[in-house]
């Protein structure tokens, strides 16, 4: 995008970032200085419930919103971002069986709510609860920074169609919002970690997992010098926290059975109000080791309290982690990945801040891949906060391009590019292809056209070397591990044989050991760079065009010369194109 | 991106590698996929500022750019569509041991191929369809039983343990083997496969050996049979089980309850491997192959044994010929050496006459010149010593100088000329140290 001159006849633009999400929604600026600051709206909070409530015409917004799901559920408006720009036989209400109902109207889902003093309900159609909602968050963004904000880049899950996207588009701009660009949510969240200033561009494999209140994501991204490239996704609509909290509602519900015989469940009040203290307990338990449940009244007038502890709570919730895990690997497999290829995953939406979630994602990943989530890294970012943190990112570098400029960047005629499907790179300590050592200079799935310099090592005495340039794919080897030697050692051979079938047998087999290696699959080029001196690098470069033809240069470093050459383009370029 | 660093050394290069200007093209990169790059982010910027730099495109090419993507998002769930049996939908949601999930989720076709991603999307979409919420915008009774159904065929088929014991249970995915009749008259292959296929679904173990065709080599036939022997099945039976009564009053009745089960799920269990075990004999005794492989064997072994047969008459033979080679070989030898002999014999007579006629010639040649005596007749001391003379030169020759002297004498006529001959040899004789100065001297000069 060219940064062209700011529309200089419409008042100044400000933009922030938003994320929308079903249970939360925040809001965040970015400064000149690059850093992301989350905002907290006047209640102090930077997760804001996406809840709207109605008390005699008096609109209540965010936690103030949320604590009127015990008294006046009918008239508050929750869980609605997923009813958005779909008609009614597209919507799951069940999480909104404990708010307001969405209906059919005409083509769109609306609530009927008492949203003024009048007595008779109105018809008020999510598309304005929307714009409501977005009407509060802006104002709540122009109160701290002191200007009014009246443009955003908001994040929106990958599977969000067009038509939800022109329905958010119309019900921010009724907000007097101006959205410059819906970002995807898992791309804020890595963009949230790369544009830390500590962060250096690399090319790695990211699983971004959202998980969130009523639905998760999964998305599997190669992020290849600072470009993103989403592989494959999962979504499961109905994992989220709410299953948490569902597990702790039935255990406290239990309790209260045994000992008042009377259900808490089996009354909306009840349970609305169990529900609510469940999921204050829940995220207790994620940074304390036991955590105290107490609901005034909560059925038949009885006072209730309860203390549970994290290993109970991590007992009973174990069926869902591992929901979440199983969801996490499906992503991996459908990009076709081995668990082996994953870099780091982020852990992202406000279930990530549970320990034992992501303890139980670590111990399903290889120990070379990093998990950031609170519990298991210093340095991580607060996952409520990434697709915030990248959305505001993202509205500080565009903030001044015009939308028409905005739609030509986004258009697939730039960004559809084609993808590298096996890494580029030479080999080291031998040139024969069975001894050779791979490295690589440009990954899988890198888009072209791309450019990658390395510097390699010569041998001892320096001396002619060669530069073997080749394609490789990965492949996953596995192995059984050396059987551990038995505790009775002193067999003669003749027991062998029965020795092994023993060990076959046994229950507690080891597992296998797993291991990623490159194989040569055609070799594209060599070069010879001559009497190098002792203890000097080589330097290679290598610039792949967008017809995949290559254009190879090495040279000696802080050596005359060199040596460059250029390797034809296939004949076919791109695998299945139309 | 900054350089990588990388500290392994290059390789040197190999003796003879030469190239104009040090660089050799070899081969060309393997077809890219199109994908979508996310446009997020200052790289991004970067590359659609490059992209776009100076450059406007054309519809045709706005169009193909979005044809030819590579798409990550699924479009709806229209795979897992299947009309909803009426009846079904007015199942009891109490009953729902002997609800089938599958059919509930409209995965009737899928089974336990069914993934956790299809039967979350399947459920999905029966929420949408059948939520009470719906059902009272649509305006039929606010009957929720049905939607039980869906929640309770959902919390078995996503929870793996009770989809196991589920799967373990569900008739509907068997395929009953086929009767030895119609394996004789139809396809073993295709009419027994299936039959594997689902019996697979319960295996500990992966891959699963296939079935395979005509075509399979006995090794691969071996290890298919080896694998359904050995076969380790997760199949269990705890969803049959009787209900355990709930309260605490009668624990002993609870236990009762308990113990029973596990006796029928091990009975199951057992009668289970015992009818897999059954099931593969079956197959084992129609597969073709089967025999093909003992004909082939057999075949094999009749081979070998007239190979082994032919080798042992083809060695007697070439021992028998030996022998009589031998013979033979002897036989020639000694005719040979007998040749050998009688010749030597011919040859040795022949010498010994040819040195007897020399030997006269030597005598007659002073005999027929008196003696060598001038004037008269030679006294008779004369005659003795000449002889005695010459008996002792023949006695110094070979017989070659006794030829050629024998030559040499007759030649000669006349006492003098054979004096001369006789003096001359011994001389010779004297100087080869064969007689001594004065020997023989009635004939030295
Ligand atoms: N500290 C915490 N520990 C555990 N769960 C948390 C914590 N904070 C928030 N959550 C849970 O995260 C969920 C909301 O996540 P969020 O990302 O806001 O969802 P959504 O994407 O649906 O808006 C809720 O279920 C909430 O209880």
């Amino acid at each position: 995008m060219s940064a062209e001159e700011v529309a200089a006849s419409t008042p100044e633009r400000h933009a922030i970032g938003i994320s929308f999400g079903n249970s939360h929604s925040s809001i965040a600026n970015t400064g000149a200085d690059g850093k992301p600051e989350v905002i907290a709206n006047e209640e102090g909070d930077r997760q804001i419930p996406s809840i709207l409530s109605y008390v005699s015409g008096e609109e209540f917004h965010g936690t103030q919103a949320k604590a009127q799901l015990v008294r006046n559920p009918k008239n508050t408006v929750a869980y609605f971002r997923d009813f958005l720009g779909k008609d009614f036989k597209q919507v799951d209400p069940t999480s909104a069986h404990a708010s307001a109902h969405p209906q059919q109207h005409e083509s769109t889902v609306a609530f009927s709510i008492h949203d003024s003093e009048s007595e008779t309900p109105n018809t008020v159609t999510v598309s304005e609860i929307t714009t409501r909602h977005i009407r509060r968050l802006a104002s709540s963004a122009s109160e701290y920074l002191g200007y009014k904000v009246n443009a955003a880049v908001v994040t929106v899950p990958t599977d969000f169609s067009d038509k939800q996207r022109a329905a958010l588009t119309e019900a921010a701009k009724a907000a007097g919002v101006d959205v410059l660009q819906f970002i995807h949510e898992p791309v804020a969240a890595v963009l949230a970690y790369d544009a830390r200033p500590e962060a250096k561009v690399s090319d790695k494999i990211v699983v971004v997992a959202d998980l969130g209140g009523t639905r998760s994501d999964v998305a599997v991204i190669a992020s290849r010098g600072g470009l993103y490239t989403i592989l494959a996704t999962a979504h499961d609509p109905e994992l989220g926290g709410s299953k948490l909290d569902q597990v702790l509602i039935d255990h406290f519900a239990k309790e209260f059975v045994k000992k008042h015989k009377t259900d808490p469940r089996e009354n909306a009040r009840s349970l609305a109000k169990l529900k609510l203290e469940s999921e204050a307990t829940k995220k207790a338990l994620s940074l304390g080791t036991t955590a105290t449940l107490s609901v005034e009244s909560l059925a038949e007038g009885i006072d209730f309290s309860a203390t549970i502890n994290r290993t109970r709570y991590e007992l009973l919730s174990s069926k869902v982690f591992g929901e979440f895990r199983r969801l996490i690997e499906t992503a991996v497999s459908k990009a076709q990945l081995d668990l082996l290829d994953i870099d780091e995953v982020i852990l992202s939406g406000g279930s990530s801040h549970t320990p034992k979630i992501a303890s139980v994602v670590g111990a399903a990943f290889p120990e070379t891949t990093t998990v950031l989530a609170p519990s298991t890294s210093t340095s991580a970012i607060n996952p409520s906060e990434l697709a915030v943190r990248g959305a505001s990112i993202q509205a500080s570098l565009i903030e001044g391009f015009e939308h028409e400029d905005i739609e030509q960047s986004t258009h697939p005629v730039v960004t559809v590019a084609p993808h590298l499907n096996r890494a580029i790179g030479a080999l080291v300590i031998s040139a024969e292809e069975h001894h050779g050592i791979f490295r690589p200079l440009l990954e899988p799935e890198t888009a072209v056209p791309a450019r990658r310099t390395a510097q390699f090592a010569t041998p001892k005495e320096g001396g002619d070397v060669l530069i073997k340039i080749v394609e490789a794919a990965r492949e996953i080897h596995s192995r059984k591990p050396e059987p551990k030697p038995k505790a009775d050692e002193k067999k003669d051979d003749d027991d062998e044989e029965d020795d092994v079938s023993d060990f076959t047998d046994s229950e507690d087999e080891e597992e296998e050991i797993r291991e990623k290696k490159w194989k040569v699959h055609t070799v594209l080029a060599e070069a010879a760079i001559k009497a190098t001196k002792k203890g000097s690098k080589v330097e290679v470069v290598i610039n792949v065009g967008s017809d995949l033809g290559i254009q190879i240069t090495a040279r000696e470093v802080g050596a005359q010369g060199g040596v460059r050459g250029s390797v034809e383009k296939p004949a076919t370029a791109v695998n299945g194109s139309a | 991106m900054s350089a990588i660093q990388i500290n392994l050394p290059l390789p040197l290069l190999p003796a003879g590698w030469s190239s104009d200007k040090d660089f050799k093209a070899v081969g060309s990169l393997s077809p890219a996929t199109q994908r979508s790059l996310e446009p997020v982010g200052p790289h991004f910027l970067a590359h659609a500022r490059r992209k776009r730099h100076q450059r406007t495109f054309s519809e045709d090419e706005r169009i193909q750019a979005q044809e030819n993507v590579k798409k990550v998002e699924e479009d709806d769930a229209d795979d897992l569509s299947e009309p909803e049996d009426p009846v079904m939908l007015q199942r009891d949601p109490k009953d729902w041991k002997n609800q089938d999930h599958y059919a509930v989720l409209g995965l009737s076709k899928y089974r336990y191929r069914a993934t956790e991603e299809q039967i979350k999307r399947a459920h999905r979409k029966k929420v949408l369809k059948h939520h009470p919420d719906k059902k009272a915008a649509a305006g039929t009774a606010d009957d929720d039983s049905f939607f039980k159904c869906i929640q309770k065929a959902t919390e078995v088929l996503t929870d793996p343990v009770k989809r196991r014991q589920y799967d373990s249970v569900d008739e509907h995915a068997d395929v009953e083997p086929p009767s030895k009749k119609e394996t004789q008259k139809g396809n073993f292959f295709k009419l027994w496969a299936p039959v594997f296929d689902s019996e697979a679904r319960f295996s500990k173990n992966h891959p699963v050996p296939s079935l395979g065709n005509e075509n399979s080599t006995r090794e691969e036939v071996e290890t298919f049979y080896n694998f359904w022997y050995n076969f380790d099945s997760w199949r269990t039976f705890e969803y049959q089980d009787e209900d355990v009564p709930d309260d605490n009053e009668n624990r002993d009745q609870k236990r009762h309850v308990e113990r029973k089960n596990n006796a029928a799920r091990k009975k199951k269990k057992t009668e289970d491997t015992t009818r897999l075990r059954h099931l593969v004999d079956e197959a084992l005794a129609l597969d073709e192959r089967i025999k093909k492989f003992r004909k082939e064997e057999r075949a094999h072994k009749d081979k070998r044994r007239l190979e082994k047969e032919a080798e042992q008459k083809r060695l007697a033979e070439e021992a028998a010929r030996a022998k009589e080679e031998e013979t033979r070989l002897k036989a020639e030898k000694e005719a040979a050496e007998k040749l050998q002999k009688a010749e030597d014999k011919k040859t040795r007579e022949a010498a010994k006459n040819a040195a007897k006629k020399n030997k006269r010639v030597l005598k007659s040649a002073v005999k027929d010149n008196n003696y060598l005596h001038e004037g008269g007749d030679a006294p008779a001391a004369q005659v003795d010593r000449v002889l005695t003379d010459v008996d002792l030169i023949i006695a110094k020759l070979e017989a070659t100088e006794l030829a050629d002297l024998a030559g040499k004498l007759s030649s000669k006529k006349g006492a003098t000329e054979v004096k001369a001959v006789y003096a001359e040899e011994v001389k010779r004789l004297v100087e080869g140290g064969k007689l001594k100065e004065g020997e023989a001297a009635s004939l030295a000069a």
